[in-house]
């Protein structure tokens, strides 16, 4: 995922991308058929996965069969609306039985304790956005060191590059191990694991944005005798935001997968890659599913602002939607 | 010249001094003071070979090889005098030399884990999860609705921590190398198939429009010409999958593995606090991950060397 930024916008993929074929006004309808057919599909492989739990009853109709792999306590494949009273359950309690279902289920209680989804997914978000921040302001500033100063694109950019063929989450538990054997515990590690990860991306894509400005328009700047940093401000940069934005949605859901295997390898007590952990440990299938499908809605919302604040800029800029 | 010559000198005094029995932890401040003057003709040396263009193209490629390597090299130096010099306990951060020892004492130990994670796990997940990728994406081609339909959540997947499902899978599939196969395939399924479709919209309409004037078939276009231009895509998720599919098997077996395995040795040994054993695991990770992205690069060249990429400037 992360040589993805290698290939930068590449002009041509966001020519096609604005073509109206990716967003046909048809496109609602077979996503929607697909995913339908995905938890259909789901729903059907509940009853052969779990079938060899010694819960399962080996008789009875096919039916009574299905309603008990849909509802077991430990399943192989939880199904679908089990994953979601799990998430509704873990951060808002348990659904009062006595109420009527729907009046129950808008009945939401947040209780912030570490038992709760919520306190985990924020857990992990605030090490993220750190190491987002973190990242993307480190990749920025060697982007426009690069720039520059000619000897360390030499020098610096192959090893950046040759840096990311590493499986740089082996080195997670180092930090983590290291960092706490200096007495820097809880964010700070994670966050500097995603800063690691995510800072690539930016890096590949800020140096392509910042050089993207044609020889021409450069001609342009030095015939109005504008200095360095007046080239850099009014010309390389506002070239470079289309890329910039590029980069940063690939980087911050980077950013959320550098955090979450941070927690991994301490044990730590508390985030979604905790949760994963505790819940491999003794069995929790639903847990685990509920802290996936936690981590998805983390990570969409975090690329959707991103790409919500790429549009606004874009906008301020005077740019066309 | 003379300075690349006299820079290797130095460094080679400088790694003699800091080695002595007398020195080494506790070296003096001149000596920092020297490390810090050397570093900075290094710099000057670097830019100075950075600014040489020699007329002949050997030479210029020989500087593009050289920079970067003096670069890592220098890193390493300093590195290793610094946590020989300054005596860096090795919990904290372990000596190059430190690392390369334990390298040539636990060869059998890092052969196991090399065969064990990437050669069971690494290689076949990267074929099946690229392959099946590739396969679906021109299904997907062939029929539109399934494209407009999986397209749009193949590009959300790809943006979801996939790394997530490893405990899942080896629920599954059990602590062995198969859990970590399915995890790998899951993971380099949707860059694969994302990048082949957009890859297969890449022939030009002009060259569409030929093969139509020679009335050749579906299967004809895609063969002789989509297929052909989707190459460069297809090669880079090829690529973005090398790295995702070694980081998916190292993590996976943090959730649970037999006692073989990188990921597995990396874990145990953060916990015993033997970092350089860590280090040499990781050294050999990145020899693979660099080892596989040169060789599809290589394989790169060759299948699209007409790609204006590739072009003689």
């Amino acid at each position: 995922m992360t040589t993805e930024a290698l290939a930068g916008p590449d002009p041509d993929a966001s020519r096609a991308k604005a073509r109206p074929a990716a967003r046909a006004p048809g496109s609602t309808v077979p996503v929607l058929t697909v995913v339908l057919l995905i938890l259909a599909g789901w729903y059907v492989a509940c009853l052969p996965m779990n079938a060899g739990l010694p819960a399962m009853p080996t008789e009875g109709t096919l039916l009574a069969r299905y309603q008990a792999a849909w509802s077991l306590e430990r399943p192989v494949l939880p199904s679908p609306h089990q994953i979601a009273l799990e998430l509704r359950t873990s951060t808002c309690g348990r659904l009062d039985e006595e109420r009527p279902l729907l009046e129950a289920f808008f009945a939401c209680e947040i209780r912030w304790t570490p038992r709760n989804l919520l306190f985990h997914a924020w857990t992990t978000l605030s090490s993220t956005l750190l190491g987002f921040l973190l990242g993307a302001v480190l990749g920025t500033g060697l982007a426009v060191l690069i720039v520059h100063v000619r000897s360390l694109e030499k020098s610096l950019l192959p090893w950046i590059i040759a840096s990311q063929t590493v499986p740089i989450l082996a080195v997670a538990p180092i930090v983590i191990v290291v960092l706490g054997s200096l007495g820097v515990t809880g964010l700070v590690p994670k966050s500097i694991i995603s800063a690691y990860l995510c800072f690539f991306p930016v890096t590949i894509g800020m140096v392509k944005g910042l050089t993207s400005p044609a020889v021409i328009d450069l001609d342009l700047m030095r015939t109005y005798n504008a200095s360095t940093a007046q080239t850099f401000w009014k010309l390389r940069w506002p070239a470079s935001l289309p890329f910039l934005f590029a980069s940063l949605k690939v980087a911050v859901a980077i950013s959320l997968v550098g955090a979450i295997v941070g927690e991994l390898p301490t044990g730590a007590q508390a985030g979604l890659g905790a949760r994963l952990l505790t819940g491999s440990y003794y069995g929790q299938t639903v847990q685990i599913w509920a802290a996936l499908f936690a981590a998805a809605v983390l990570a969409a919302l975090a690329v959707g602002t991103v790409g919500l604040a790429e549009r606004l800029t874009m906008r301020a800029m005077g740019g066309r939607p | 010249m003379v300075g690349l010559v006299l820079l290797l000198v130095g460094s080679a005094a400088a790694l003699d001094y800091v080695h002595r029995p007398d020195v080494a932890g506790a070296a003096p401040g001149w000596f920092w003071g020297a490390v810090v003057g050397l570093w900075l003709f290094a710099w000057l040396v670097t830019a100075r070979f950075a600014a040489a263009a020699p007329p002949v193209a050997f030479g210029r490629r020989a500087v593009d090889l050289i920079v970067p390597v003096l670069f890592g090299a220098f890193l390493i130096f300093l590195w290793e005098v610094v946590t020989v010099g300054a005596g860096v306990p090795s919990v904290l951060m372990p000596a190059p030399s430190a690392i390369g020892a334990r390298i040539a004492q636990a060869v059998p130990t890092l052969r196991d884990d090399f065969v064990q994670t990437v050669l069971r796990a690494v290689i076949p997940g990267w074929i099946c999860g690229s392959a099946a990728g590739f396969l679906i994406a021109i299904l997907c081609d062939r029929v539109p609705f399934l494209a407009r339909g999986l397209i749009p959540i193949g590009n959300f997947v790809s943006a979801l921590p996939m790394i997530g499902i490893a405990p899942i899978m080896v629920m599954w599939f059990g602590f062995d190398w198969p859990s970590k196969v399915a995890v790998v395939v899951i993971m380099t399924f949707f860059p694969a198939l994302v990048n082949t479709v957009a890859g297969l919209q890449a022939a030009g309409r002009l060259e569409l429009d030929l093969m139509r004037s020679y009335g050749a078939g579906y299967l004809q276009t895609l063969l002789k010409l989509r297929l052909p231009a989707a190459m460069p895509f297809v090669f880079n998720g090829l690529k973005i999958n090398s790295t995702l599919a070694l980081i998916g098997a190292i993590v996976a077996e943090f959730f649970g593995t037999p006692v073989v395995g990188m990921g597995f040795r990396i874990s145990t040994e953060v916990g015993r606090m033997s970092l350089d054993m860590v280090w040499a695991e990781i050294a050999v990770a990145a020899v693979t991950g660099s080892l596989f992205y040169g060789l599809l690069a290589l394989a790169e060249r060759a299948v699209t060397f007409w790609h204006p990429s590739y072009r003689r400037r």
